[in-house]
């Protein structure tokens, strides 16, 4: 489904992302870890197609098309999600009213006729019951004066709306509490399927005790420097990233 | 009259002295202003002997004034003897099919979601008799008038109605007010005139779109609207289509006359030709709009969505004489490219317990200025009067200025005056969010600009209110990336 070879991506001349391989197939669910700085929420604006960043080399693939020729909002309307770290506020506009927008703009570009009012609002509260929201969230602006469990919970909320094949969650878990967490990743763990895959970029291995991954990809300097399964998140709650710079160090130029 | 049919003779003969070109479509004065262009106007237009007095006083008072340049705007000088000040209106190019429309302009009413026959009647292509909106202009007048409401041009009024007209024109906005009032005072062309009996609800919304004469009102348009006792009316004026005129310089005035218990609501959209890129060709826009709640719990309440003309001057007011009355003023302004905008309210709080409500939204693009200016006064003896001012500015790339000059003169300690104001940025953040939502760039930038319009939209009547929005996605095309 995704397939991002040697993936190389700099920012104002600074290189961030080294030679960045990674292959998601459908069903799967990956966890990305990594210690601050090494490029994690890089690498989910880049494939997202955050204008920021230069792409120096490599290829993103995303069902066989070239991601790195569309537009942001092509990407999201061949499927591919992200759930960001830090959700923006759009003051004036109504969640409902923005999802609307952009389920008709998706379903336009896919061929499909525009979706129903009726169907939409029952879409809409099957929905709300998965990620637990409340109703006036919703019609309420997008993220205005949300809290922070409020902003993530509302992405996951638009996730389950978009249905996505693929999403890309950039450390939803931070500034989350134990609560607010679970519930996040009771909404996912209800919307995984074995036709979607999930990416999930953590700091901790705290989220992947609720939303259990297939592999886990340690992004260290630009890299992927180790892939394993689950035990692996579990090693590096016992030992730290240490032993990874340590490991790595030569890779740091 | 006879002294002015000798007027008139005179400038008929005068016509190769003048330089008056003989063919049939141009029934239009050479430029320059002085008195008997003044006479030649109203005699033309067969105006009763107080409208030529009137005109001539306010444009002696005229020849004593200056142009003002106090407000934050950029322009050339503008030579007076340079216009032209009467033109006849033309007959319109015949037109069969909108295949013979600039395509451009069709593109752009298509974004608008103007309909088709709409279309046609805005580019002059000639339509069907049957629904014409001149037979549809004549069934609203019919109903209208049997309320006993008087909707016509003020033309018209001028000869059918001036006791009204003697009343009330010049007492909102009198010739003495500012240089561009005193000009349009001396030289109006044409408008509307409406009056609402007492305790009569005007049953539909008066619009330019039912308007006698939609056409050639000209550059010097006059408008005056009068709700007597109990009496209520929502007038809508311009429309969402682009609006190219020759003319570079207009001067409306608007007065509105709100008596006891009265309410009037003013709405415009105002889409006048801003001029290219570089900022060339575009209309220059000074407008006095200005209505009084005459008497007591009388309401006036303007709503204005401003996206065209290269300089807008504008600030419609309210003078807030009656207890008890309130004004509002609800304002879009989009600037884009070489735009200037200066434009605001000014709220005269004169009356016990009265309440003003004002709600700014400035949106510069492009390297376009966009300034705020408004007045809040509260005069000693307007006890309890209270203020709510909000002005936002929103800005769109780095080349763009918004400026805000709120001034305050409060001569009463009982009055409760707020302020609020806000400057923030169309975040790439923003746009990123819904494109990575599935929502391109251009309809993103409609949707924020929409949301962050949301109460100034609003208020807008709900015909109005759909195509403003699409208008506002339209006027900031091209503005980002």
């Amino acid at each position: 489904m995704l397939e991002i070879k040697d993936l190389k991506v700099s920012v104002e001349g600074k290189q961030i992302l080294k030679g960045l391989n990674l292959t998601v197939k459908k069903g799967e669910v990956h966890a990305i870890m990594g210690p601050n700085g090494s490029g994690k929420s890089t690498l989910a604006s880049v494939i997202a197609g955050k204008e920021d960043y230069t792409v120096d080399g490599g290829s993103i693939t995303f069902n066989g098309k070239d991601m790195l020729e569309l537009s942001p909002d092509e990407r999201a309307k061949e499927g591919m999600f992200l759930a960001f770290q830090y959700p923006v506020e759009i003051p004036g506009v109504s969640t409902i009213n923005f999802l609307k927008t952009a389920i008709s703009e998706i379903r336009q570009y896919r061929g499909l006729p525009p979706m129903e009012a009726k169907d939409f609002l029952k879409v809409l509260k099957e929905k709300q019951k998965v990620v637990e929201i409340e109703a006036n969230l919703t019609g309420r602006s997008v993220n205005e004066g949300f809290s922070g469990g409020e902003k993530k919970r509302n992405e996951i909320f638009q996730m389950a709306m978009l249905e996505p094949s693929l999403a890309i969650l950039d450390e939803t878990d931070s500034g989350l509490d134990i609560d607010a967490l679970r519930i996040v990743a009771t909404g996912v763990n209800k919307l995984r399927t074995k036709e979607n895959a999930f990416v999930v970029i953590t700091h901790y291995q705290r989220l992947l005790e609720y939303i259990v991954p297939d592999f886990v990809h340690v992004l260290y300097q630009g890299r992927i420097v180790k892939s394993g399964t689950r035990e692996l998140a579990l090693e590096l709650e016992g030992k730290g990233y240490d032993w990874i710079k340590k490991e790595f160090s030569e890779l740091a130029v | 009259m006879s002294g002015s049919n000798e007027i008139l003779e005179e400038f008929v003969q005068g016509e190769y002295k003048y330089g008056f070109t003989s063919d049939i479509e141009s029934d239009t004065l050479p430029p320059g202003l002085n008195e008997d262009v003044v006479r030649f106007i109203s005699t033309k237009k067969g105006e009763p002997e107080f409208m030529l007095e009137y005109r001539l006083k306010a444009f002696r008072h005229w020849l004593t004034m200056k142009e003002p340049h106090w407000a934050h705007l950029h322009y050339p000088l503008i030579n007076y003897q340079n216009i032209s000040y009467y033109s006849a209106p033309k007959k319109p190019k015949e037109i069969k099919s909108l295949d013979e429309v600039d395509p451009e302009l069709l593109r752009t009413f298509e974004k608008l979601g103007i309909s088709l026959l709409e279309q046609k009647r805005l580019s002059g292509v000639a339509v069907d008799a049957v629904i014409d909106s001149v037979s549809v202009k004549t069934t609203f007048k019919e109903s209208l008038s049997k309320l006993g409401i008087i909707f016509c041009s003020f033309s018209e009024a001028v000869k059918e109605h001036p006791e009204l007209i003697k009343k009330y024109m010049g007492s909102v906005v009198p010739y003495t007010d500012n240089y561009f009032a005193a000009l349009n005072a001396a030289v109006f062309s044409d408008g509307s005139f409406c009056y609402i009996p007492k305790g009569v609800r005007c049953p539909m919304e008066l619009s330019t779109y039912f308007r006698i004469n939609s056409a050639g009102t000209g550059q010097f348009e006059r408008t005056l609207i009068i709700a007597d006792e109990g009496a209520y009316v929502s007038y809508l004026e311009g429309c969402t289509a682009p609006m190219r005129d020759e003319n570079q310089l207009h001067a409306a005035v608007v007065e509105i006359v709100s008596h006891a218990d009265a309410e009037v609501k003013y709405s415009t959209v105002q889409n006048w030709y801003p001029g290219d890129k570089d900022g060339k060709g575009g209309i220059y826009n000074f407008v006095t709009k200005r209505g009084i709640c005459l008497g007591n719990n009388a309401k006036i309440s303007w709503t204005q969505v401003e996206t065209g003309s290269a300089i807008t001057w504008k600030y419609p007011s309210v003078i807030l004489k009656g207890d008890n009355s309130v004004g509002e003023f609800y304002s879009i302004a989009v600037t884009n490219h070489m735009q200037q905008a200066d434009t605001g309210t000014k709220m005269t709080h004169l009356g016990r317990n009265t309440k003003s409500t004002i709600v700014s939204k400035g949106i510069a693009a492009g390297k376009s200025n966009n300034s705020y200016r408004g007045l809040v006064k509260v005069n000693r003896g307007a006890s309890n009067a209270r203020n709510f001012s909000q002005c936002d500015s929103l800005l769109m790339g780095n080349n763009c200025g918004a400026h805000t000059f709120p001034y305050i003169e409060i001569n009463d300690n009982s009055a409760q005056v707020e302020h609020e104001a806000t400057t923030s940025k169309i975040g790439e953040d923003q746009i990123f969010y819904c494109n990575q939502r599935g929502i391109d760039t251009e309809k993103a930038i409609g949707l924020i600009v929409n949301g962050y319009c949301r109460e100034v939209l609003n208020k807008l009547p709900m015909e109005f209110a759909v195509e403003a929005q699409k208008l506002l996605a339209v006027s900031l095309e091209g503005s980002v990336g």
